[in-house]
Protein backbone atom coordinates (compact mmCIF):
# COMPACT_ATOMS: atom_id res chain seq x y z
CA UNK A 1 0.00 0.00 0.00
CA UNK A 2 1.24 3.41 -0.88
CA UNK A 3 0.69 6.28 1.50
CA UNK A 4 -1.26 9.13 -0.13
CA UNK A 5 1.10 11.30 -2.09
CA UNK A 6 -0.83 14.48 -1.43
CA UNK A 7 -1.02 16.93 1.43
CA UNK A 8 -3.12 15.20 4.15
CA UNK A 9 -5.27 18.31 4.57
CA UNK A 10 -6.41 18.02 0.94
CA UNK A 11 -9.37 15.91 -0.05
CA UNK A 12 -6.95 14.49 -2.63
CA UNK A 13 -7.74 13.51 -6.19
CA UNK A 14 -11.36 14.11 -7.12
CA UNK A 15 -13.56 13.28 -10.08
CA UNK A 16 -16.16 15.64 -11.53
CA UNK A 17 -19.51 13.99 -12.13
CA UNK A 18 -22.60 14.85 -14.10
CA UNK A 19 -26.27 14.21 -13.46
CA UNK A 20 -28.79 14.39 -16.27
CA UNK A 21 -32.39 15.50 -15.80
CA UNK A 22 -34.91 14.88 -18.54
CA UNK A 23 -37.94 16.51 -16.95
CA UNK A 24 -38.27 20.00 -18.44
CA UNK A 25 -37.23 22.81 -16.13
CA UNK A 26 -39.51 25.82 -16.13
CA UNK A 27 -37.48 28.99 -15.65
CA UNK A 28 -38.41 32.23 -13.94
CA UNK A 29 -38.32 34.01 -17.30
CA UNK A 30 -41.09 31.74 -18.55
CA UNK A 31 -38.72 29.86 -20.84
CA UNK A 32 -38.21 26.15 -20.42
CA UNK A 33 -35.13 23.95 -20.58
CA UNK A 34 -36.25 20.62 -22.07
CA UNK A 35 -33.49 18.76 -20.23
CA UNK A 36 -30.23 19.62 -18.55
CA UNK A 37 -27.04 18.27 -17.08
CA UNK A 38 -25.53 19.50 -13.86
CA UNK A 39 -21.83 19.03 -13.07
CA UNK A 40 -20.92 18.34 -9.47
CA UNK A 41 -18.32 16.90 -7.15
CA UNK A 42 -18.69 15.28 -3.76
CA UNK A 43 -16.28 14.81 -0.87
CA UNK A 44 -16.88 12.56 2.12
CA UNK A 45 -19.68 10.07 2.59
CA UNK A 46 -23.39 10.51 3.13
CA UNK A 47 -24.13 8.99 6.55
CA UNK A 48 -26.86 6.40 7.14
CA UNK A 49 -29.27 9.02 8.49
CA UNK A 50 -28.52 11.20 5.41
CA UNK A 51 -28.13 14.10 7.80
CA UNK A 52 -24.59 15.28 7.06
CA UNK A 53 -24.89 16.77 3.58
CA UNK A 54 -23.54 20.25 2.94
CA UNK A 55 -24.12 22.03 -0.36
CA UNK A 56 -21.42 24.45 -1.47
CA UNK A 57 -22.66 27.03 -3.97
CA UNK A 58 -20.10 28.83 -6.07
CA UNK A 59 -19.82 32.40 -7.21
CA UNK A 60 -19.25 34.04 -10.54
CA UNK A 61 -16.17 32.51 -12.08
CA UNK A 62 -15.82 29.31 -10.04
CA UNK A 63 -17.31 25.86 -10.49
CA UNK A 64 -18.28 22.63 -8.81
CA UNK A 65 -14.55 21.96 -8.35
CA UNK A 66 -14.53 23.15 -4.74
CA UNK A 67 -11.64 21.17 -3.28
CA UNK A 68 -8.95 18.64 -4.07
CA UNK A 69 -7.36 18.27 -7.49
CA UNK A 70 -7.75 16.25 -10.64
CA UNK A 71 -5.45 13.25 -11.00
CA UNK A 72 -4.30 14.34 -14.44
CA UNK A 73 -4.16 18.05 -13.48
CA UNK A 74 -2.57 18.26 -10.02
CA UNK A 75 -2.26 22.04 -10.41
CA UNK A 76 -6.01 22.43 -10.82
CA UNK A 77 -6.90 22.83 -7.14
CA UNK A 78 -10.50 23.52 -6.11
CA UNK A 79 -11.48 27.14 -5.49
CA UNK A 80 -12.31 26.69 -1.79
CA UNK A 81 -9.58 24.21 -0.95
CA UNK A 82 -8.51 26.32 2.05
CA UNK A 83 -11.90 25.67 3.65
CA UNK A 84 -12.71 22.11 2.61
CA UNK A 85 -10.53 19.16 3.57
CA UNK A 86 -9.53 16.89 6.46
CA UNK A 87 -8.90 19.07 9.52
CA UNK A 88 -10.23 22.17 7.76
CA UNK A 89 -13.44 23.97 8.84
CA UNK A 90 -15.61 22.00 6.41
CA UNK A 91 -14.28 18.51 7.00
CA UNK A 92 -15.22 15.64 4.64
CA UNK A 93 -14.60 13.19 7.48
CA UNK A 94 -17.72 14.59 9.13
CA UNK A 95 -19.76 16.03 6.27
CA UNK A 96 -20.85 14.83 2.87
CA UNK A 97 -19.95 17.88 0.82
CA UNK A 98 -21.53 18.56 -2.54
CA UNK A 99 -20.10 21.19 -4.88
CA UNK A 100 -22.69 21.98 -7.50
CA UNK A 101 -22.29 23.89 -10.72
CA UNK A 102 -25.28 25.79 -12.15
CA UNK A 103 -27.12 25.77 -15.42
CA UNK A 104 -25.80 28.33 -17.86
CA UNK A 105 -22.25 27.65 -16.74
CA UNK A 106 -19.33 26.88 -19.02
CA UNK A 107 -17.84 24.27 -16.72
CA UNK A 108 -19.76 21.17 -17.69
CA UNK A 109 -23.40 21.88 -16.90
CA UNK A 110 -25.83 22.66 -19.67
CA UNK A 111 -25.11 26.19 -20.86
CA UNK A 112 -24.91 28.44 -23.89
CA UNK A 113 -22.10 26.39 -25.44
CA UNK A 114 -24.12 23.14 -25.13
CA UNK A 115 -26.00 21.74 -28.08
CA UNK A 116 -29.58 22.94 -28.40
CA UNK A 117 -31.54 19.71 -29.06
CA UNK A 118 -33.93 21.63 -31.31
CA UNK A 119 -31.28 22.86 -33.74
CA UNK A 120 -28.39 20.49 -33.22
CA UNK A 121 -26.16 23.56 -32.89
CA UNK A 122 -24.82 25.36 -29.81
CA UNK A 123 -27.48 27.38 -28.01
CA UNK A 124 -25.41 30.55 -28.10
CA UNK A 125 -27.61 33.62 -27.73
CA UNK A 126 -30.72 31.42 -27.62
CA UNK A 127 -29.82 29.93 -24.25
CA UNK A 128 -32.34 31.40 -21.82
CA UNK A 129 -31.49 33.95 -19.17
CA UNK A 130 -31.29 32.00 -15.91
CA UNK A 131 -31.81 33.24 -12.37
CA UNK A 132 -30.71 32.29 -8.88
CA UNK A 133 -34.17 30.77 -8.34
CA UNK A 134 -33.67 28.59 -11.42
CA UNK A 135 -30.30 27.43 -10.16
CA UNK A 136 -31.82 26.35 -6.87
CA UNK A 137 -34.57 24.44 -8.70
CA UNK A 138 -31.95 22.66 -10.77
CA UNK A 139 -29.84 21.88 -7.70
CA UNK A 140 -32.87 20.58 -5.79
CA UNK A 141 -33.17 17.85 -8.39
CA UNK A 142 -29.51 17.06 -7.90
CA UNK A 143 -30.19 16.74 -4.16
CA UNK A 144 -33.03 14.31 -4.96
CA UNK A 145 -30.69 12.40 -7.25
CA UNK A 146 -28.12 12.10 -4.44
CA UNK A 147 -30.75 11.01 -1.92
CA UNK A 148 -30.45 14.17 0.16
CA UNK A 149 -33.77 15.21 1.59
CA UNK A 150 -32.40 17.89 3.85
CA UNK A 151 -29.03 19.65 3.90
CA UNK A 152 -27.27 20.11 7.23
CA UNK A 153 -26.03 23.33 5.67
CA UNK A 154 -25.98 25.26 2.43
CA UNK A 155 -22.99 27.56 2.20
CA UNK A 156 -21.77 30.11 -0.31
CA UNK A 157 -20.05 33.45 -0.77
CA UNK A 158 -21.17 36.33 -2.98
CA UNK A 159 -23.37 34.91 -5.75
CA UNK A 160 -23.02 31.53 -3.99
CA UNK A 161 -24.46 33.15 -0.86
CA UNK A 162 -27.44 34.36 -2.86
CA UNK A 163 -28.08 30.73 -3.80
CA UNK A 164 -27.76 29.68 -0.16
CA UNK A 165 -30.31 32.35 0.82
CA UNK A 166 -32.61 31.36 -2.04
CA UNK A 167 -32.43 27.73 -0.94
CA UNK A 168 -33.94 28.72 2.42
CA UNK A 169 -36.78 30.46 0.58
CA UNK A 170 -37.46 27.94 -2.19
CA UNK A 171 -37.05 24.90 0.06
CA UNK A 172 -37.38 26.02 3.69
CA UNK A 173 -37.72 22.42 4.90
CA UNK A 174 -34.62 21.24 3.13
CA UNK A 175 -32.04 23.54 4.75
CA UNK A 176 -31.12 23.34 8.43
CA UNK A 177 -28.36 25.95 8.35
CA UNK A 178 -27.58 28.62 5.79
CA UNK A 179 -24.12 30.15 5.79
CA UNK A 180 -24.36 33.34 3.80
CA UNK A 181 -21.03 35.07 3.23
CA UNK A 182 -20.20 38.45 1.63
CA UNK A 183 -23.75 38.62 0.37
CA UNK A 184 -26.52 41.03 -0.48
CA UNK A 185 -30.25 40.46 -0.72
CA UNK A 186 -30.16 42.56 -3.88
CA UNK A 187 -27.61 44.49 -5.88
CA UNK A 188 -27.34 48.24 -5.59
CA UNK A 189 -27.70 50.31 -8.78
CA UNK A 190 -23.95 50.87 -8.56
CA UNK A 191 -23.39 47.10 -8.67
CA UNK A 192 -25.75 46.70 -11.60
CA UNK A 193 -23.86 49.51 -13.33
CA UNK A 194 -20.57 47.61 -13.01
CA UNK A 195 -22.25 44.53 -14.47
CA UNK A 196 -23.64 46.55 -17.36
CA UNK A 197 -20.20 47.90 -18.25
CA UNK A 198 -18.93 44.31 -18.29
CA UNK A 199 -21.79 43.20 -20.53
CA UNK A 200 -21.32 46.14 -22.88
CA UNK A 201 -17.64 45.28 -23.19
CA UNK A 202 -18.60 41.77 -24.31
CA UNK A 203 -21.53 42.64 -26.53
CA UNK A 204 -19.70 45.40 -28.41
CA UNK A 205 -16.74 43.14 -29.18
CA UNK A 206 -16.81 42.58 -32.97
CA UNK A 207 -16.21 38.89 -32.32
CA UNK A 208 -19.40 38.57 -30.26
CA UNK A 209 -21.70 38.14 -33.28
CA UNK A 210 -24.83 38.62 -31.21
CA UNK A 211 -23.86 35.64 -29.07
CA UNK A 212 -23.51 33.19 -31.97
CA UNK A 213 -19.73 33.27 -32.07
CA UNK A 214 -19.20 29.52 -31.59
CA UNK A 215 -20.15 28.74 -35.18
CA UNK A 216 -17.85 31.50 -36.43
CA UNK A 217 -14.96 29.90 -34.61
CA UNK A 218 -14.08 33.07 -32.71
CA UNK A 219 -14.28 34.25 -29.10
CA UNK A 220 -15.00 37.82 -27.95
CA UNK A 221 -11.74 37.84 -26.05
CA UNK A 222 -11.35 41.62 -25.89
CA UNK A 223 -14.76 42.06 -24.32
CA UNK A 224 -14.19 39.29 -21.80
CA UNK A 225 -10.82 40.75 -20.82
CA UNK A 226 -12.35 44.14 -20.08
CA UNK A 227 -15.31 42.57 -18.29
CA UNK A 228 -12.93 40.68 -16.06
CA UNK A 229 -10.80 43.74 -15.41
CA UNK A 230 -13.73 45.83 -14.23
CA UNK A 231 -15.01 42.96 -12.13
CA UNK A 232 -11.64 42.39 -10.59
CA UNK A 233 -11.24 46.03 -9.60
CA UNK A 234 -14.47 45.81 -7.63
CA UNK A 235 -13.63 42.53 -5.90
CA UNK A 236 -10.60 43.84 -4.09
CA UNK A 237 -10.38 46.83 -1.80
CA UNK A 238 -8.44 49.96 -2.67
CA UNK A 239 -6.34 49.27 0.39
CA UNK A 240 -5.48 45.72 -0.73
CA UNK A 241 -4.64 47.00 -4.20
CA UNK A 242 -2.34 49.68 -2.78
CA UNK A 243 -0.72 47.08 -0.55
CA UNK A 244 -0.24 44.62 -3.39
CA UNK A 245 0.92 46.93 -6.19
CA UNK A 246 1.63 50.38 -4.82
CA UNK A 247 2.69 52.59 -7.71
CA UNK A 248 5.54 50.35 -8.74
CA UNK A 249 6.64 50.92 -12.33
CA UNK A 250 7.33 47.79 -14.33
CA UNK A 251 10.17 49.39 -16.28
CA UNK A 252 11.55 51.32 -13.34
CA UNK A 253 10.60 54.65 -14.95
CA UNK A 254 7.63 56.09 -16.83
CA UNK A 255 7.56 54.93 -20.46
CA UNK A 256 5.61 57.95 -21.72
CA UNK A 257 3.68 55.53 -23.90
CA UNK A 258 0.67 53.23 -23.48
CA UNK A 259 2.46 50.03 -22.77
CA UNK A 260 2.29 48.66 -19.23
CA UNK A 261 3.68 51.23 -16.82
CA UNK A 262 2.30 50.37 -13.42
CA UNK A 263 2.31 46.95 -11.80
CA UNK A 264 -1.46 47.06 -11.36
CA UNK A 265 -1.94 47.42 -15.13
CA UNK A 266 0.15 44.35 -15.72
CA UNK A 267 -1.89 42.46 -13.13
CA UNK A 268 -5.22 43.44 -14.66
CA UNK A 269 -4.06 42.50 -18.15
CA UNK A 270 -2.84 39.16 -16.86
CA UNK A 271 -6.13 38.49 -15.07
CA UNK A 272 -8.08 39.54 -18.15
CA UNK A 273 -6.03 37.31 -20.46
CA UNK A 274 -6.30 34.33 -18.13
CA UNK A 275 -10.05 34.72 -17.69
CA UNK A 276 -10.78 35.19 -21.38
CA UNK A 277 -8.90 32.00 -22.17
CA UNK A 278 -11.29 29.79 -20.18
CA UNK A 279 -14.54 31.62 -19.53
CA UNK A 280 -17.46 31.79 -21.91
CA UNK A 281 -18.84 35.22 -22.79
CA UNK A 282 -22.46 34.06 -23.03
CA UNK A 283 -22.14 32.56 -19.57
CA UNK A 284 -20.71 35.80 -18.22
CA UNK A 285 -23.66 37.76 -19.59
CA UNK A 286 -26.13 35.40 -17.95
CA UNK A 287 -24.41 35.27 -14.59
CA UNK A 288 -24.30 39.03 -14.29
CA UNK A 289 -28.00 39.11 -15.15
CA UNK A 290 -28.72 36.50 -12.48
CA UNK A 291 -26.97 38.78 -10.00
CA UNK A 292 -28.90 41.83 -11.16
CA UNK A 293 -32.28 40.12 -11.02
CA UNK A 294 -31.83 38.59 -7.58
CA UNK A 295 -34.15 40.42 -5.21
CA UNK A 296 -36.36 38.16 -3.10
CA UNK A 297 -38.08 41.20 -1.59
CA UNK A 298 -39.30 42.44 -4.98
CA UNK A 299 -42.44 40.28 -4.79
CA UNK A 300 -43.18 41.74 -1.34
CA UNK A 301 -43.14 45.41 -2.24
CA UNK A 302 -39.48 45.64 -1.28
CA UNK A 303 -40.15 44.30 2.24
CA UNK A 304 -37.26 41.95 2.96
CA UNK A 305 -38.73 40.96 6.31
CA UNK A 306 -41.85 39.68 4.57
CA UNK A 307 -39.73 37.99 1.90
CA UNK A 308 -37.66 36.06 4.43
CA UNK A 309 -40.63 35.07 6.59
CA UNK A 310 -40.80 31.63 5.03
CA UNK A 311 -37.15 30.76 5.75
CA UNK A 312 -36.81 28.19 8.52
CA UNK A 313 -33.07 27.65 8.59
CA UNK A 314 -30.67 28.89 11.22
CA UNK A 315 -28.38 31.48 9.66
CA UNK A 316 -24.78 32.51 9.91
CA UNK A 317 -23.98 35.67 7.98
CA UNK A 318 -20.45 36.91 7.47
CA UNK A 319 -19.36 40.18 5.90
CA UNK A 320 -16.01 41.87 5.45
CA UNK A 321 -15.43 45.50 6.38
CA UNK A 322 -13.28 46.19 3.31
CA UNK A 323 -15.88 44.76 0.92
CA UNK A 324 -17.21 47.75 -0.97
CA UNK A 325 -19.04 45.67 -3.57
CA UNK A 326 -21.30 43.88 -1.05
CA UNK A 327 -20.83 46.03 2.02
CA UNK A 328 -21.52 44.96 5.62
CA UNK A 329 -24.60 47.22 5.52
CA UNK A 330 -26.11 44.83 2.93
CA UNK A 331 -25.54 41.90 5.29
CA UNK A 332 -27.00 43.81 8.22
CA UNK A 333 -30.19 44.33 6.20
CA UNK A 334 -30.57 40.58 5.97
CA UNK A 335 -29.74 40.14 9.66
CA UNK A 336 -32.44 42.65 10.54
CA UNK A 337 -35.03 40.92 8.35
CA UNK A 338 -34.17 37.58 9.95
CA UNK A 339 -34.37 39.07 13.45
CA UNK A 340 -37.74 40.60 12.62
CA UNK A 341 -38.84 37.07 11.77
CA UNK A 342 -37.33 35.71 15.00
CA UNK A 343 -35.01 33.42 13.10
CA UNK A 344 -31.89 31.97 14.65
CA UNK A 345 -29.05 34.10 13.33
CA UNK A 346 -25.45 34.96 14.06
CA UNK A 347 -23.50 37.63 12.25
CA UNK A 348 -19.77 38.14 11.96
CA UNK A 349 -18.31 41.35 10.59
CA UNK A 350 -14.70 40.56 9.85
CA UNK A 351 -12.16 43.38 9.71
CA UNK A 352 -10.18 41.79 6.87
CA UNK A 353 -8.50 43.89 4.19
CA UNK A 354 -9.19 41.72 1.14
CA UNK A 355 -12.39 43.37 -0.14
CA UNK A 356 -15.16 41.25 -1.62
CA UNK A 357 -12.72 38.43 -2.41
CA UNK A 358 -11.89 38.12 1.29
CA UNK A 359 -14.42 35.31 1.43
CA UNK A 360 -12.00 33.19 -0.60
CA UNK A 361 -9.03 33.99 1.62
CA UNK A 362 -7.93 32.37 4.81
CA UNK A 363 -8.48 35.02 7.45
CA UNK A 364 -7.94 33.42 10.83
CA UNK A 365 -11.05 34.90 12.50
CA UNK A 366 -13.26 34.13 9.52
CA UNK A 367 -12.19 30.52 9.33
CA UNK A 368 -12.32 30.10 13.12
CA UNK A 369 -15.94 31.31 13.04
CA UNK A 370 -16.88 28.90 10.26
CA UNK A 371 -15.06 26.06 11.97
CA UNK A 372 -16.91 26.53 15.28
CA UNK A 373 -20.24 27.07 13.61
CA UNK A 374 -19.93 23.95 11.48
CA UNK A 375 -18.67 21.91 14.44
CA UNK A 376 -21.81 22.86 16.40
CA UNK A 377 -24.17 21.56 13.73
CA UNK A 378 -25.80 18.40 15.08
CA UNK A 379 -25.81 15.54 12.65
CA UNK B 1 -20.23 32.87 37.59
CA UNK B 2 -19.90 36.63 38.16
CA UNK B 3 -22.26 37.56 41.02
CA UNK B 4 -24.22 40.12 38.97
CA UNK B 5 -24.79 37.49 36.31
CA UNK B 6 -26.17 35.03 38.87
CA UNK B 7 -28.65 37.73 39.94
CA UNK B 8 -29.57 38.45 36.34
CA UNK B 9 -30.32 34.80 35.63
CA UNK B 10 -32.74 34.81 38.56
CA UNK B 11 -34.51 37.93 37.30
CA UNK B 12 -35.12 36.65 33.78
CA UNK B 13 -38.48 34.90 33.54
CA UNK B 14 -38.61 31.40 32.11
CA UNK B 15 -38.82 31.39 28.33
CA UNK B 16 -38.23 35.15 28.02
CA UNK B 17 -36.74 36.48 24.81
CA UNK B 18 -33.42 38.01 25.75
CA UNK B 19 -30.97 40.44 24.17
CA UNK B 20 -27.57 40.62 25.87
CA UNK B 21 -25.62 43.74 24.93
CA UNK B 22 -21.87 43.40 25.27
CA UNK B 23 -22.35 39.69 25.80
CA UNK B 24 -18.67 38.72 26.11
CA UNK B 25 -18.11 35.04 25.45
CA UNK B 26 -21.84 34.31 25.66
CA UNK B 27 -21.78 32.50 28.98
CA UNK B 28 -24.73 34.46 30.38
CA UNK B 29 -26.81 33.63 27.31
CA UNK B 30 -25.81 30.03 27.64
CA UNK B 31 -26.89 29.94 31.30
CA UNK B 32 -30.13 31.68 30.44
CA UNK B 33 -30.83 29.06 27.82
CA UNK B 34 -29.88 26.16 30.08
CA UNK B 35 -31.52 27.41 33.27
CA UNK B 36 -34.43 29.55 32.08
CA UNK B 37 -35.02 28.17 28.58
CA UNK B 38 -34.70 31.77 27.48
CA UNK B 39 -33.62 32.07 23.86
CA UNK B 40 -31.62 35.11 22.94
CA UNK B 41 -29.04 36.96 20.99
CA UNK B 42 -25.84 38.60 22.09
CA UNK B 43 -24.33 41.75 20.69
CA UNK B 44 -20.56 41.96 20.85
CA UNK B 45 -17.87 43.88 18.98
CA UNK B 46 -14.67 42.15 20.10
CA UNK B 47 -13.45 39.47 17.66
CA UNK B 48 -12.27 36.99 20.29
CA UNK B 49 -15.51 37.27 22.25
CA UNK B 50 -17.61 36.90 19.11
CA UNK B 51 -15.73 33.75 18.15
CA UNK B 52 -16.13 32.42 21.70
CA UNK B 53 -19.89 32.95 21.37
CA UNK B 54 -20.00 30.99 18.12
CA UNK B 55 -18.00 28.22 19.78
CA UNK B 56 -20.44 28.34 22.72
CA UNK B 57 -23.31 27.88 20.28
CA UNK B 58 -24.81 31.22 21.25
CA UNK B 59 -26.43 33.55 18.69
CA UNK B 60 -24.15 36.53 18.38
CA UNK B 61 -24.29 39.66 16.27
CA UNK B 62 -21.06 41.54 15.70
CA UNK B 63 -22.24 45.12 15.61
CA UNK B 64 -21.31 48.29 17.44
CA UNK B 65 -23.64 49.24 20.29
CA UNK B 66 -22.74 52.89 19.87
CA UNK B 67 -24.65 52.96 16.60
CA UNK B 68 -27.75 51.90 18.48
CA UNK B 69 -30.04 48.94 18.23
CA UNK B 70 -31.36 49.61 14.74
CA UNK B 71 -31.25 45.89 13.94
CA UNK B 72 -33.99 45.29 16.47
CA UNK B 73 -37.65 46.15 16.15
CA UNK B 74 -39.73 47.88 18.84
CA UNK B 75 -40.68 45.59 21.73
CA UNK B 76 -39.00 42.56 20.19
CA UNK B 77 -37.51 41.35 23.49
CA UNK B 78 -38.83 40.63 26.95
CA UNK B 79 -35.54 41.53 28.49
CA UNK B 80 -32.53 43.57 27.33
CA UNK B 81 -29.39 43.08 29.41
CA UNK B 82 -26.38 45.37 29.73
CA UNK B 83 -24.03 43.76 32.22
CA UNK B 84 -20.91 45.65 33.26
CA UNK B 85 -20.92 47.47 29.95
CA UNK B 86 -22.74 50.72 30.79
CA UNK B 87 -19.49 52.37 31.89
CA UNK B 88 -17.91 51.75 28.47
CA UNK B 89 -20.70 53.35 26.45
CA UNK B 90 -20.22 56.84 25.01
CA UNK B 91 -23.87 57.60 24.23
CA UNK B 92 -25.37 56.38 27.48
CA UNK B 93 -28.75 58.11 27.35
CA UNK B 94 -29.26 57.13 23.74
CA UNK B 95 -28.51 53.48 24.44
CA UNK B 96 -30.79 53.35 27.49
CA UNK B 97 -33.65 54.75 25.43
CA UNK B 98 -32.89 52.23 22.71
CA UNK B 99 -32.91 49.38 25.23
CA UNK B 100 -36.37 50.31 26.41
CA UNK B 101 -37.55 50.71 22.84
CA UNK B 102 -36.60 47.15 21.85
CA UNK B 103 -37.31 45.50 25.21
CA UNK B 104 -40.10 45.49 27.73
CA UNK B 105 -37.58 45.40 30.52
CA UNK B 106 -33.91 46.21 30.90
CA UNK B 107 -31.38 44.78 33.31
CA UNK B 108 -28.27 46.86 33.89
CA UNK B 109 -25.25 46.16 36.05
CA UNK B 110 -22.21 48.37 36.61
CA UNK B 111 -19.32 48.85 39.03
CA UNK B 112 -20.37 51.38 41.67
CA UNK B 113 -17.93 54.28 41.69
CA UNK B 114 -19.46 55.36 44.98
CA UNK B 115 -18.07 52.35 46.85
CA UNK B 116 -16.04 53.51 49.85
CA UNK B 117 -12.81 52.04 48.52
CA UNK B 118 -13.09 54.08 45.33
CA UNK B 119 -13.92 57.16 47.37
CA UNK B 120 -10.90 56.64 49.58
CA UNK B 121 -8.59 56.19 46.61
CA UNK B 122 -9.87 59.39 45.02
CA UNK B 123 -9.58 61.17 48.38
CA UNK B 124 -5.96 60.05 48.49
CA UNK B 125 -5.46 61.55 45.06
CA UNK B 126 -5.56 58.42 42.90
CA UNK B 127 -7.95 56.99 40.35
CA UNK B 128 -9.50 53.89 41.87
CA UNK B 129 -8.23 50.44 40.90
CA UNK B 130 -10.05 47.45 42.38
CA UNK B 131 -11.51 44.07 41.54
CA UNK B 132 -14.54 45.78 39.95
CA UNK B 133 -12.44 48.54 38.38
CA UNK B 134 -9.34 46.62 37.36
CA UNK B 135 -7.87 49.10 34.88
CA UNK B 136 -5.29 51.82 35.24
CA UNK B 137 -6.65 55.19 34.11
CA UNK B 138 -4.56 55.16 30.92
CA UNK B 139 -5.71 51.77 29.67
CA UNK B 140 -9.31 51.60 30.81
CA UNK B 141 -12.08 50.98 28.28
CA UNK B 142 -14.41 52.71 30.74
CA UNK B 143 -15.51 56.20 29.81
CA UNK B 144 -18.58 56.90 31.95
CA UNK B 145 -18.27 55.90 35.58
CA UNK B 146 -21.23 56.49 37.85
CA UNK B 147 -22.45 55.82 41.35
CA UNK B 148 -25.70 54.24 42.43
CA UNK B 149 -27.14 57.71 43.11
CA UNK B 150 -25.98 59.01 39.73
CA UNK B 151 -27.61 56.12 37.90
CA UNK B 152 -30.88 56.58 39.74
CA UNK B 153 -30.86 60.28 38.90
CA UNK B 154 -30.45 59.45 35.24
CA UNK B 155 -33.31 56.94 35.40
CA UNK B 156 -35.55 59.62 36.89
CA UNK B 157 -34.55 62.09 34.22
CA UNK B 158 -35.22 59.57 31.43
CA UNK B 159 -38.52 58.48 32.99
CA UNK B 160 -37.18 54.99 33.58
CA UNK B 161 -38.88 53.12 36.39
CA UNK B 162 -36.63 51.05 38.67
CA UNK B 163 -38.35 47.77 39.55
CA UNK B 164 -35.59 46.11 41.49
CA UNK B 165 -32.15 47.02 42.72
CA UNK B 166 -29.41 44.82 44.06
CA UNK B 167 -26.13 46.12 45.47
CA UNK B 168 -23.38 43.55 45.84
CA UNK B 169 -19.98 43.32 47.40
CA UNK B 170 -17.77 40.24 47.22
CA UNK B 171 -20.70 38.46 45.66
CA UNK B 172 -23.00 39.13 48.63
CA UNK B 173 -26.02 41.45 48.74
CA UNK B 174 -25.53 44.75 50.55
CA UNK B 175 -28.65 46.23 52.14
CA UNK B 176 -27.33 49.04 54.30
CA UNK B 177 -25.73 52.09 52.68
CA UNK B 178 -25.57 50.43 49.25
CA UNK B 179 -23.91 53.40 47.56
CA UNK B 180 -21.08 53.23 50.08
CA UNK B 181 -20.78 49.50 50.70
CA UNK B 182 -21.84 48.01 47.36
CA UNK B 183 -19.15 47.67 44.74
CA UNK B 184 -21.48 46.34 42.05
CA UNK B 185 -25.03 47.44 41.27
CA UNK B 186 -27.71 45.54 39.36
CA UNK B 187 -31.01 47.06 38.28
CA UNK B 188 -34.18 45.84 36.68
CA UNK B 189 -36.06 48.67 35.01
CA UNK B 190 -39.00 49.30 32.73
CA UNK B 191 -40.30 52.31 30.87
CA UNK B 192 -42.36 54.35 33.30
Amino acid sequence: MNAPQHDPSSVGPVVAQKARFDTPLKLRSGAELPSYELAYETYGTLNAARSNAVLVCHALNASHHVAGFYQNEPENVGWWDNLVGPGKPLDPRRFFIVGSNYIGSCFGSTGPASINPKTGKPWGADFPVVTVEDWVEAQARLADHLGIERFAAVIGGSLGAMQALQWTLSYPERVRHAIVIAAAAKLTPQNIAFNEVARQAIMTDPDFHGGHYYEKGVVPTRGLRIARMIGHITYISGEAMAEKFGRVLRRGQPGFDFDVDFEVESYLRYQGDKFSSYFDANTYLRITKALDYFDPAADYGGDLTAALARAKAAFLLVSFKSDWRFTPARSREMVKALLDNRRIVSYLEIDAPGGHDAFLLEDERYHAGLRSYLANIDL
Amino acid sequence: MRPDLAAIVQWVPKGARVLDLGCGDGSLLRSLWQEREAPGYGVEIDDDNVLACVANDVNVLQVDLESGLSLFGDGSFDCVILSETLQTIHRTEFLMREMLRVGREMIVSFPNFGHWRARVQVALGRMPVSQELPYEWYETPNVHHCTIRDFEDLCRRLGVRIRERLALHDGKPVTTLPNLLGSLAVYRCTAA
